[in-house]
């Protein structure tokens, strides 16, 4: 049995190759679309904040279904708990580039005057911005994120150490086994508070200041924990493929894979009721958010993530061999998280952009810098501690696990 | 309707019940069924028991009802009775998914209970022969199929063997019927093991 993980060669060199060409575009992006005009600037700004904010929320959610897990005495996870422990370990990394993205547009970004991304910046002779500036105003915005981003890397790391000191804790003791379950009960309250309600209509959707929804968090949540379980999935695919964590059978990829294709039911629900009641309701400051995105020039991707996140799960997760089939759920697992990227997008871009978008190069590029950063430093992570978590009292009813 | 023999043995163990089943499956017996008083884990994989197709047949009826749901609403709505909401479109898809999703749902959760039933044979009024009043108390309940040309002290001798507490040969109707108890005096006087 493989315990140790030491990080293959073909995988290191895969992460260093995406972390370079993340670099690259970053660079040749600072020389060219820096200097250019107003929307190029935007551009840059904009897709890096995108990309930040989407690592960062789908690498929360792997705190979350440790602390769901943790509160429910689910089993299962224990098979390979300490990849999301890992994920979780590594918050802080993409929350401090999150905070500088989001601290720069904030204090640094300006064009003639005025902050193309964030219009709430300056409120004045607007009523409705004046009238939610208690809340929208930078002071609230840097101290609200410098906490939310701040107890999420905390929590990340607490799971991990209270988890890796139940390995060397008397036998059979569950004294840290409950310490766990507190401090998960804990964390629910938190991510309540952060990522269920405040933290997307602070980061994501106050790009479009004049428009509010109230399910808007529930949204971004939805999206962000069905990529995060698609994340998870995938490092536990390749690990298997390198040999390792052979106690995870095709049992335990049947339930991510169940997890996949109710998150994504789920995601659909939240994303048409939030649809469907502004389009009943028909009030002219609220369609104007789906106007652009639905029927302007942003459709051929509105669509798009229609059909990746709902019609293919549906489709191809709901049968039972699928689910357990390794090439299906990884395929759907890598489409699932391309969907929810694209659904970023458009929750992002039409905003400060307009008619003016483009998925090209920068895009791309940029989106691999931080796929390739996350898997560095992930198995960088992995390769420290052993893989399977002994001792802990649940490990034997996840190796006997039966979906 | 077929009224068979049946050579029967109880456990009082799942312990024993498990290698007693493996070996009347490799005995070469008929193994009519086994009674359980609790669903048994793992008892459907040591019968040989494939998996169900109740959730194809689910997905069969949550169709119909999508297609019940879009088909219907879209023609009350644009050629029935068309009415003009709030400036919307007669035929506003939308609007028709709240009810499409109710549809669905519908149909295919009362469509499997009905299958579920059906192949179950559970039924108001649906009698099977109970071959032990305990076997929904406390004792596992093994019925093989015995026939002319078997010897029945042979099968009672192979039953015991596999360690049961309790065994009996019974002359029983095999399948379900439908009926009341107050006409069933016929039947009981050709089994008065029951």
């Amino acid at each position: 049995m493989n315990e140790r993980f030491e990080i293959p060669g073909k995988l290191k060199k895969m992460s260093f190759a995406l972390m370079l060409v993340g670099v690259l575009v970053l660079i040749i992006g600072g020389a060219t679309l820096l200097t250019g005009d107003a929307t190029a600037q935007t551009r840059f700004w904009i897709v890096l904040l995108q990309n930040s904010v989407f690592f960062l929320l789908l690498t929360v959610a792997s705190i979350f279904i440790q602390a769901a897990a943790s509160l429910a005495q689910g089993g299962w996870i224990v098979a390979y708990k300490r990849i999301p422990e890992a994920i979780g370990q590594n918050v802080w990394i993409f929350g401090v580039i999150a905070m500088i993205v989001l601290f720069y547009i904030v204090f640094g970004f300006n064009v003639h005057g005025h902050n193309p991304i964030y219009h709430w910046i300056h409120p004045e002779g607007d009523a409705i911005l004046e009238g939610k500036s208690g809340f929208l105003n930078p002071l609230m915005f840097a101290v609200f994120t410098f906490i939310t981003i701040g107890l999420w890397s905390y929590f990340g790391h607490k799971f991990r150490s209270l988890s890796l000191q139940q390995e060397s804790a008397p036998k059979n003791s569950t004294k840290i086994y409950w310490t766990m379950v507190k401090w998960s009960a804990g964390f629910l309250l938190v991510y309540a508070l952060t990522q269920m309600s405040t933290t997307p209509w602070m980061w994501i959707m106050s790009i479009d200041a004049h428009w509010f929804s109230t399910m808007f968090s529930w949204y971004v949540f939805a999206s962000a924990f069905v990529s995060g379980m698609a994340v998870i999935l995938l490092f536990v695919g390749a690990l298997k493929n390198n040999g390792y964590l052979q106690l995870v059978t095709k049992e335990h990829m049947h339930d991510l894979g169940k997890f996949l294709f109710a998150f994504s039911i789920f995601w659909t629900y939240v994303w048409f009721a939030q649809y469907m009641l502004i389009w009943y309701g028909n009030v002219p400051e609220e369609t104007v958010y789906f106007k652009i995105r639905q029927q302007g020039p942003y459709a051929m991707i509105w669509y798009s993530v229609f059909i990746i996140n709902f019609i293919m799960p549906i489709l191809i997760l709901m049968s039972r061999p699928s689910k357990r089939n390794y090439f299906t759920i990884t395929f759907m697992a890598m489409m699932i998280i391309f969907g929810h990227w694209l659904d970023f997008y458009i929750m992002t871009m039409p905003g400060p952009l307009g008619a003016n978008w483009s998925l090209g190069w920068y895009e791309i590029g940029v989106f691999a810098g931080f796929a390739g950063l996350l898997m560095f430093v992930v198995y960088k992570t992995l390769a420290k501690a052993s893989l399977i978590p002994k001792n802990n009292p649940l490990l034997k009813e996840a190796i006997l696990h039966e979906s | 309707m077929a009224i068979k023999k049946f050579a029967v043995g109880c456990y009082d163990d799942e312990a024993v019940l498990f290698p007693a089943v493996d070996k009347v499956r490799n005995s070469g017996y008929k193994l009519h069924d086994v009674y359980t008083p609790f669903p048994v884990h793992g008892l459907d994989k040591a019968l040989g028991q494939k998996d169900t197709d109740l959730h194809v047949a689910g997905f069969i009826y949550g169709l119909t009802g999508t297609s019940t749901a879009v088909g219907f609403m879209s023609w009350i709505f644009t050629s029935d009775w068309p009415i003009n909401f709030g400036g919307k479109p007669h035929f506003s898809l939308p609007a028709f998914i709240p009810i499409t999703f109710e549809l669905t749902v519908l149909f295919a959760a009362v469509g499997m209970v009905l299958t579920f039933c059906y192949l179950n044979q559970i039924m108001p009024g649906v009698k099977k022969h109970v071959f032990h009043p305990r076997q929904t108390d406390d004792l596992f309940v093994v019925a093989l199929e015995i026939n002319d040309q078997t010897s029945e002290q042979e099968a009672i001798d192979f039953l015991k063997s596999t360690g049961t507490v309790e065994t009996s040969v019974q002359i029983a109707e095999s399948e379900w019927w439908y009926g009341r108890f107050d006409k069933e005096e016929e039947y009981e006087k050709l089994n008065p093991a029951v």
